[in-house]
């Protein structure tokens, strides 16, 4: 690129001098044109004699070429050299700027693992991710990237997981957790048994979806390709036709006159700067998603994301944490502490996510020698004896069985009545949590002109219903199964618009069957999930639902300037050709055309890459 | 199936796009996809006949791009 650039500058040097100096013998100035054309152009000729043996006419080589060396042949000179001088400029900024996001992605994705400290025989041992095995131990130390997933067994430390979710809070890590690859140990020296090879894990199957995540193009891609397949031969064809015809026909006109602008047409037939353009912000625009820490598997999806009008929710997981949490204690004649007490203990042996939330909000030894008995009865609930007091702790129905007086709650979740020797004591709600972004969330969408946002849930009537009311969803479809999902999804399908898109956003388990048939699978927290990263077509590294609108806004961003650049550079290009078909438009006007065009439709292209981290 | 490939020497996005065009015309490749800007391609070919249809792939590009080698990920 460097010796391409200075080839440029030195024939632009001798063009220049050419040019503004008059030798008082025209030869030694076009000497000094011919001079620069090689200088600057060899490259291009030697290669359209190689293409042209193989029958591509329609090569951009060969038609600049053709282009400089027919205007040599009439005589002009400087346009000879101006159009293989810009076009290089033009072909120079382009690889420029691939290159440049080429390596913007490649170092968003610097999050590949050099090596791992792995543990054998007593001593550790720098080694190759690849190599180490799982169940072995690995020494990750301070400002070392985590080579492989596995699980803490020594040591805390905080990990900047920014380069994976796009989260710039460390994340704090103890003994017992797991741990991804492609994180940053911030301070601490941690022990991690693998628990992945380097193959299965996080970092791997990231890099390999984003290496790849081009592969599927999208409809304005296709579209331009196509574009430029009919465009050039027809441009060329119509040049043919401009220098031979008019002056046969036209009384008066001079052959060189419509060369001329015949070699004006071949100026603006190369298409390559259009076609560029367009995977360009595309690949931008999935670069600037991952930093965001949303993976795009494709083109197309990101393209898709533009049009969103209906987005289905799952419940659990997705909009709430999935995590069940004791929300409110309403103790009768004893105390709250003491309530929480005699349910946790009553719930002591069961692994119903409910009595661990129970639990969690007790949060103190268990004395399992005070739990005389405790017996479950399906359905509702448990009876026990804790110390010397008979307990019942249970749903409506446990305490209308036992014949029980209670006030019933109309408080929406989980309640769990308590009663001490037949009685009542007060009640336990326990739900499932909103998660914080929620709502903003919602409330975002509709602002992004999203219409119709659907909420489906395998859980309860009044639960899930009171959830959708609060976060202000439009539809809330409860107590589905797995099945009854599907079927929504596809009568929600049928009703939308022909161009507008449904997206389907889950958590990834049991997802799978709805992420698929969806246009757009979203699946959340990504990290961890080998299915969601397999099932969705577009990827949440964290479990924020608002990164939805930051992937709605990125995709509204990218095909804006997608559609600027095809109607600009088309426009610009028909306008050219029809003022040199004129005789208006000279070659000069022709090259700066085309080469300003590419240059222009580029640097819009390359704003995609900058993005905001924000809602 | 499937079979990845790292695309090097690609001039242009629309020589990348005629080439696509060329190796989807050969036989027993189902689908071919190049990304100019990745410098990857998709091939998705016939099972049975893989180093056959390999070997047929770098003769189109050896016609159509000679400066373009390709290496399977």
């Amino acid at each position: 690129m460097k010796k391409k650039g200075i080839k440029i500058i030195i024939a632009f040097i001798l063009f220049l001098l050419a040019l503004v100096i008059n030798f008082n013998n025209e030869w030694i100035n076009n000497v000094i044109y011919i001079i620069a054309y090689i200088i600057v152009g060899f490259e291009i000729v030697k290669k359209a004699v190689r293409n042209i043996t193989r029958g591509k006419v329609f090569d951009e080589n060969f038609l600049m070429t053709i282009a400089t060396l027919g205007a040599f042949g009439i005589g002009e000179f400087p346009e000879a050299v101006a159009v293989m001088l810009f076009y290089q400029v033009g072909e120079l900024f382009q690889s420029y700027a691939v290159d440049k996001s080429r390596k913007s992605i490649s170092n968003l994705m610097d999050i590949r693992p050099d090596f791992a400290n792995v543990e054998r025989n007593g001593k550790v041992e720098k080694v190759d991710p690849d190599d180490v095995k799982i169940g072995e131990i690995i020494v990750v130390k301070p400002g070392e990237k985590i080579p492989l997933d596995g699980k803490v067994i020594e040591g805390r430390t905080s990990l900047d997981t920014k380069a994976l979710t796009g989260e710039s809070l460390p994340r704090e890590v103890i003994e017992g957790e797991d741990v991804l690859s492609g994180c940053i140990n911030l301070n601490g020296v941690i022990k991690v048994k693998v628990t992945k090879e380097y193959g299965e894990s996080t970092v791997s199957k990231i890099l390999d979806l984003v290496e790849n995540a081009s592969s599927k193009k999208s409809k304005s891609e296709n579209f331009i390709t196509k574009f430029a397949q009919y465009y050039t031969p027809i441009v060329v064809i119509i040049a043919v036709i401009l220098a031979i015809i008019p002056p046969l026909v036209i009384e008066g006109a001079v052959f060189s006159d419509w060369i001329y602008r015949a070699l004006s047409f071949l100026v603006v037939s190369c298409p390559c700067a259009l076609v560029i353009s367009i995977p360009l912000s595309f690949f931008g625009g999935i670069g600037g998603a991952s930093k965001m820490g949303i993976l795009v598997k494709g083109s197309n999806y990101l393209e898709a994301l533009s049009n969103t009008e209906t987005i289905v929710f799952d419940k659990t997981g997705t909009l709430t944490e999935g995590v069940f949490e004791v929300q409110k204690i309403k103790a009768k004649d004893i105390s709250e502490e003491e309530l929480l007490k005699i349910a946790a203990y009553a719930e002591n042996y069961s692994n119903h996510p409910i009595s661990i939330s129970l639990k969690n909000a007790y949060n103190k030894d268990i004395n399992e020698d005070e739990i005389k008995k405790s017996e479950e009865i399906a359905g509702m609930g448990i009876v026990a004896r804790i110390g010397e007091q008979d307990v019942l702790v249970g749903n409506e129905k446990l305490m209308k069985e036992k014949g029980i007086q209670f006030e019933k709650s109309s408080d929406v979740g989980t309640i769990l009545y308590v009663a001490i020797e037949n009685k009542y004591v007060g009640y336990i709600l326990i739900s499932d949590k909103i998660k914080k972004d929620s709502k903003k969330a919602i409330l975002e969408l509709k602002k992004n002109h999203i219409k119709q946002t659907v909420m489906l849930t395998g859980d309860k009537k009044d639960v899930g219903e009171n959830v959708a009311k609060e976060l202000g969803l439009d539809k809330a479809y409860t107590e589905l199964l797995p099945d009854g999902k599907v079927e929504k999804v596809e009568s929600l399908l049928k009703e939308k618009s022909q161009k507008g898109k449904l997206a389907f956003v889950g958590d990834g388990i049991n997802d799978a069957p709805v992420l698929a048939l969806a246009d757009i699978g979203i699946a959340m927290g990504g990290l961890g999930s080998d299915a969601a990263i397999e099932a969705a077509d577009v990827v949440l590294m964290t479990d924020e639902p608002s990164k939805i609108v930051n992937a709605i806004q990125l995709s509204k961003k990218t095909m804006r300037i997608v559609k600027e650049n095809i109607i600009f550079a088309i426009s610009v290009k028909v306008a050219i050709l029809i003022l040199s078909a004129l005789g208006i438009a000279t070659m000069w006007a022709a090259v700066f055309a085309d080469v300003g065009v590419s240059v222009i439709a580029i640097i819009n292209a390359l704003r995609v890459l900058r993005v905001k981290n924000s809602i | 199936m499937k079979s990845k490939f790292k695309v090097k020497g690609l001039d242009c996005a629309n020589c990348a796009a005629e080439l696509e065009r060329a190796i989807q015309k050969l036989e027993g490749v189902v689908s071919a996809n190049i990304s100019f800007m990745t410098e990857r391609m998709e091939l998705e070919h016939d099972e049975t006949k893989k180093e056959e249809i390999i070997q047929k792939v770098k003769k189109v590009i050896k016609k159509e791009e000679p400066d373009v080698t390709i290496e399977e990920v």
